[in-house]
């Protein structure tokens, strides 16, 4: 009777986590534009948002603005974590607590200090003839900026595990320090560089709120023109694009699942 | 030798830290205490007490109070149960229910949107029961119920993350003691769990009372949260006097429900579970 | 001793279709000391969490003091447990945790501030009363979570491996408090241990298990002279196990040489198991080179004849100082057979080997495995 309830309650909370996800994948296969009516399968509007050339520029701009933002983070995330290793604990947790604001603090307060900020650079730069575009870039530095105290997050640990010893063994068996900390280092470190990496791209493709502010009018990533899509009233495009989406989270999380398990039995046979 | 060494290493995010974190953060100070022509003034802070703004804010504490208790109370059991599952199971889960939290959210909020619309899928269905259309979207409660959605996840992680550290030998040793279920559940399993929960309640909590999308996307233009009047002095009204204003005062939130978390914060629960 | 406090009866358990427990029968009465004794896997933590009432069997009842528990919640049981890695409140300081169960139970608090200050005392920890757990050592963790078990005024303790997570010095100091710990409360301990040597140190009656079944029950003496089967031997200490046969009552054969033991009624020229201490076996140096009916050779063998008319001949070839003694190992018939010995006999020595009747432990060799469950009702 137990088992009955827990497994009903299990399930009840599925579906509300997935229906909306259900009925969002059924309507972008539905051949009608009103959703009042189901007029019976089509493709049509995966084939419309393929050749729509703005959600292909939000598309493309979305991926490169997260796979640029991860890897700068990243290694900004690494030498953060390096250098803060060796500080002194007050002045560590000082430089830490500031680092991460942006993690801790509303999105929408991170943008709108963000905006201000470019168009107080935009402003001092004018003096000397230069401008401050609001576009790629400003969104680059954004996501930049809220990506690294999660690398860090995820970098910091492995380097405050390294056992120091093994770094100077290298050294003393003749390694040379660039040799030391690319053999020894490096390796230990590797499993926290990928996932904050991971993490900082997933976080960058799914960012509205910040990018909301300082995009600029005429950029897009996929998150602002689902909002301005959605607002203008719904284009069934979008659902064609939710179902991908979903599909495409659904298929990243089953690479890591089995990237997992591929690991745990390679580490079971040795 | 070393010292430049550092000095290399550190100076990069040393510089990129004064000036996309902590110069941004000073000039919202100060565009929210000056006016156009930057004199001082306390007028921007005032703005609150403005009755649509005060409407705003209140109502904003109220649904994401709402959104964030009542994720607590769906988050605890389904926690409880898949923590308590055999290790492989748990994981599998576990995920299942953690998927939707990386689906892009405004999506999320838009497929509620399609369900609670008066031609919506909800009210299709009543149709088809031969019962009266319901007013559901551009409701508070459509909101809280799209906070809800959204967040859920992030209060389901940390607190399984708490509940999987538990030591259920401690709880065993409770009713070994002679507690029972209620007893022990308030007396160890709560307390215990307390970082996981008061790091969900944060996770849920602050983004829920910034929101402008959801309010956006389920409240029309007909219920504004105190996220919507603040993106609107930036995005429309060109107010950032205004608007950095407001944010000292919603941030004044956010820094108390920091400092509670930080007050709880034990090593690795929390925003750090995400991965 | 008095009468049977606990009896288990017919208990059956299995988790995701494996059986852990089958057909387990076992009582334990009052004011005993008994330790459940086996290696990872066997079913004695099992056993254990069924008295405890965190799992409940298959099959089969536990009777308490007379009365059917068998369904009866854990917090509702005249027991209480210490479990494994002490599972302290981390939340609460050491007095609220001690206080815990009288809480629950509604004492007055100077009655609890009482009960506090003799349990701290009784374990040794006078005064740490504000103290969290965390701050604890493991040691003193172990102390308190017996203090939060014993203000409760149990029937009986169980000890789930209490001392597994402690260094040497400290498990050896624990064994000794335990003991006396016993012996001041006057109540019946439960002990859960894979360790064969704390077992034998602390108990009045161990239990070792298998596999789910009961392998042999007895007290520690009996446990380790005489192992009812391979198992039990070569799971009580060191031990040589080789088969044999017995040729007839007191004559037996291992490897190819008759030796005397004391051992009646296994039949004639049957298969049998002899069980041999590393410590029971003495050596004697033969001189170099001298072969075999040689005078040299005569002198040692007649030697080696006198405590039995059977003897090995082998090599040592290998050596290992123990402390108290050496350890060698002797290449002999076929067989690597380990010895204990104060005297060194360097590796290469050719050696005779023998013992006294006495110490040949002969057993049955099991035929199946459900013969290597021995059901036991003559305690």
């Amino acid at each position: 009777m137990k088992k009955f309830f827990t497994r009903l309650y299990v399930i009840l909370i599925f579906i509300l986590l997935y229906a909306p996800i259900a009925v969002l994948i059924a309507f972008s296969f539905n051949d009608s534009r009103t959703r009042a009516k189901w007029g019976g399968f089509t493709m049509k509007w995966y084939v419309q948002m393929f050749q729509d050339a703005e959600i292909m520029a939000a598309l493309r701009n979305t991926l490169v603005l997260a796979f640029v933002s991860a890897l700068i983070a990243t290694v900004l995330g690494l030498m953060a974590s390096l250098s803060l290793n060796r500080m002194k604990k007050r002045k560590r947790t000082i430089v830490l607590g500031i680092l991460n604001i942006p993690m801790l603090n509303a999105d929408i307060v991170t943008g709108i200090s963000l905006m201000l900020v470019f168009i107080a650079f935009g402003q001092f730069l004018s003096q000397y003839g230069y401008t401050v575009v609001f576009g790629f870039g400003t969104v680059l530095l954004g996501h930049i900026t809220f990506n690294i105290p999660y690398t860090v997050m995820s970098i910091m640990p492995r380097v405050q595990g390294i056992n120091p010893s093994t770094y100077e063994a290298a050294l003393d068996l003749g390694a040379t320090r660039s040799q030391a900390f690319r053999k020894v280092v490096l390796p230990d470190i590797l499993p926290g560089i990928l996932s904050g990496f991971l993490l900082a791209f997933t976080l960058s493709l799914d960012d509205f709120v910040i990018t909301h502010f300082i995009k600029g009018p005429g950029f897009d990533t996929l998150s602002t023109k689902i909002y301005t899509e959605v607002r203008k009233g719904i284009k069934p495009e979008m659902y064609a694009l939710s179902t991908l989406l979903f599909a495409g989270v659904l298929l990243m999380m089953f690479g890591i699942e089995k990237g997992r398990n591929a690991r745990k039995k390679s580490q079971q046979y040795h | 030798m070393k010292k430049k060494h550092n000095a290399l290493l550190s100076g990069p995010y040393l510089v990129w830290t004064a000036a996309f974190i902590v110069i941004p953060l000073i000039l919202i100070v100060y565009y929210g205490f000056t006016d156009e022509n930057h004199h001082l003034t306390l007028s921007n802070i005032a703005k609150i007490t403005d009755p649509v703004t005060l409407k705003a804010l209140f109502l904003s504490l109220l649904l994401s109070a709402m959104a964030t208790v009542i994720c607590l109370i769906l988050a605890y059991p389904l926690a409880m149960i898949l923590a308590r599952m055999k290790n492989g199971a748990s994981a599998i889960i576990t995920t299942v229910f953690i998927i939707p939290m990386w689906m892009n959210s405004l999506l999320r909020i838009f497929a509620w949107q399609t369900l609670l619309e008066r031609n919506g899928v909800i009210n299709q269905v009543l149709s088809f029961l031969h019962l009266p259309p319901q007013h559901l979207i551009n409701t508070p409660a459509a909101i809280a119920l799209g906070m809800i959605y959204d967040y859920l996840p992030f209060m389901l992680l940390p607190l399984y993350n708490a509940l999987t550290k538990l030591d259920w030998n401690v709880v065993n040793a409770a009713y070994d003691l002679g507690a029972n279920r209620r007893q022990t559940f308030f007396k160890v399993i709560i307390p215990l769990t307390m970082p996981g929960i008061v790091s969900g309640i944060t996770m849920v909590f602050v983004p829920a009372l910034t929101t402008f999308v959801i309010s956006d996307f389920l409240g029309g233009s007909k219920v504004l949260l105190i996220g919507n009047i603040i993106d609107q002095q930036f995005t429309q009204v060109g107010n950032w006097n205004a608007g950095s204003g407001l944010s000292l005062v919603l941030m004044i939130f956010i820094l108390i429900s920091m400092a509670v978390m930080q007050h709880y914060e034990s090593d690795d629960e929390g925003v750090s579970s995400i991965l | 001793m008095s009468n049977k406090l606990i009896d288990l009866q017919h208990i059956s358990k299995a988790f995701d279709g494996q059986l852990v427990l089958d057909d387990l029968n076992l009582y334990i009465r009052e004011n005993e000391f008994l330790t459940l004794l086996g290696p990872s896997g066997c079913g004695k933590t099992t056993t254990l969490r069924i008295l405890g009432g965190f799992e409940q069997p298959d099959k089969g009842k536990v009777i308490f003091d007379g009365k059917d528990i068998t369904d009866l919640a854990p917090n509702k049981r005249q027991l209480n447990t210490v479990f494994q890695k002490y599972a302290l409140f981390t939340h609460m300081n050491v007095a609220d945790n001690i206080a815990f169960g009288l809480r629950i139970r509604k004492k007055s608090e100077d009655y609890i501030r009482d009960k506090i200050k003799y349990a701290l005392k009784l374990v040794n920890l006078e005064g740490f009363e504000n103290r969290m757990p965390d701050s604890l050592s493991g040691g003193q963790q172990q102390r308190i979570a017996i203090a939060r078990a014993i203000v409760n005024e149990p029937k009986v303790l169980l000890l789930d491996e209490p001392l597994g997570a402690l260094d040497l010095k400290l498990r050896k100091d624990m064994q000794y408090e335990l003991i006396r710990l016993k012996n001041e409360l006057g109540i019946t301990f439960i002990y859960v241990t894979h360790d064969q040597e704390e077992a034998l140190t602390m108990s009045d009656t161990i239990v070792v298990m298998n596999q789910g079944y009961i392998q042999q029950i007895g007290t520690p003496e009996d446990i380790y002279n005489e192992p009812q089967n391979a198992f039990v031997a070569d799971f009580i200490g060191d031990s040589n196990i080789v088969g044999g046969t017995m040729v007839r009552d007191k004559l037996v054969e291992i490897l190819g040489v008759r030796f005397a033991c004391v051992d009646t009624g296994f039949g004639v020229n049957k298969p049998v198991d002899a069980v041999i201490r590393p410590e029971d076996l003495e050596l004697y140096a033969l001189p170099k080179g001298a072969e075999k009916g040689s005078p040299e050779y005569d002198k040692v063998s007649s030697k080696a004849y006198e405590l039995n008319p059977g003897y090995f001949e082998g090599v040592v070839t290998d050596l290992i100082f123990k402390g108290v003694h050496y350890e060698m190992d002797v290449e002999a018939n076929g067989y690597t057979w380990l010895v204990h010995s104060t005297k060194m006999f360097p590796v290469g020595t050719h050696v005779l080997m023998n013992l006294d009747p006495f110490n040949i432990q002969i057993m049955n060799k099991p035929e199946s495995e459900d013969e290597q469950a021995v059901t036991l009702n003559e305690m």
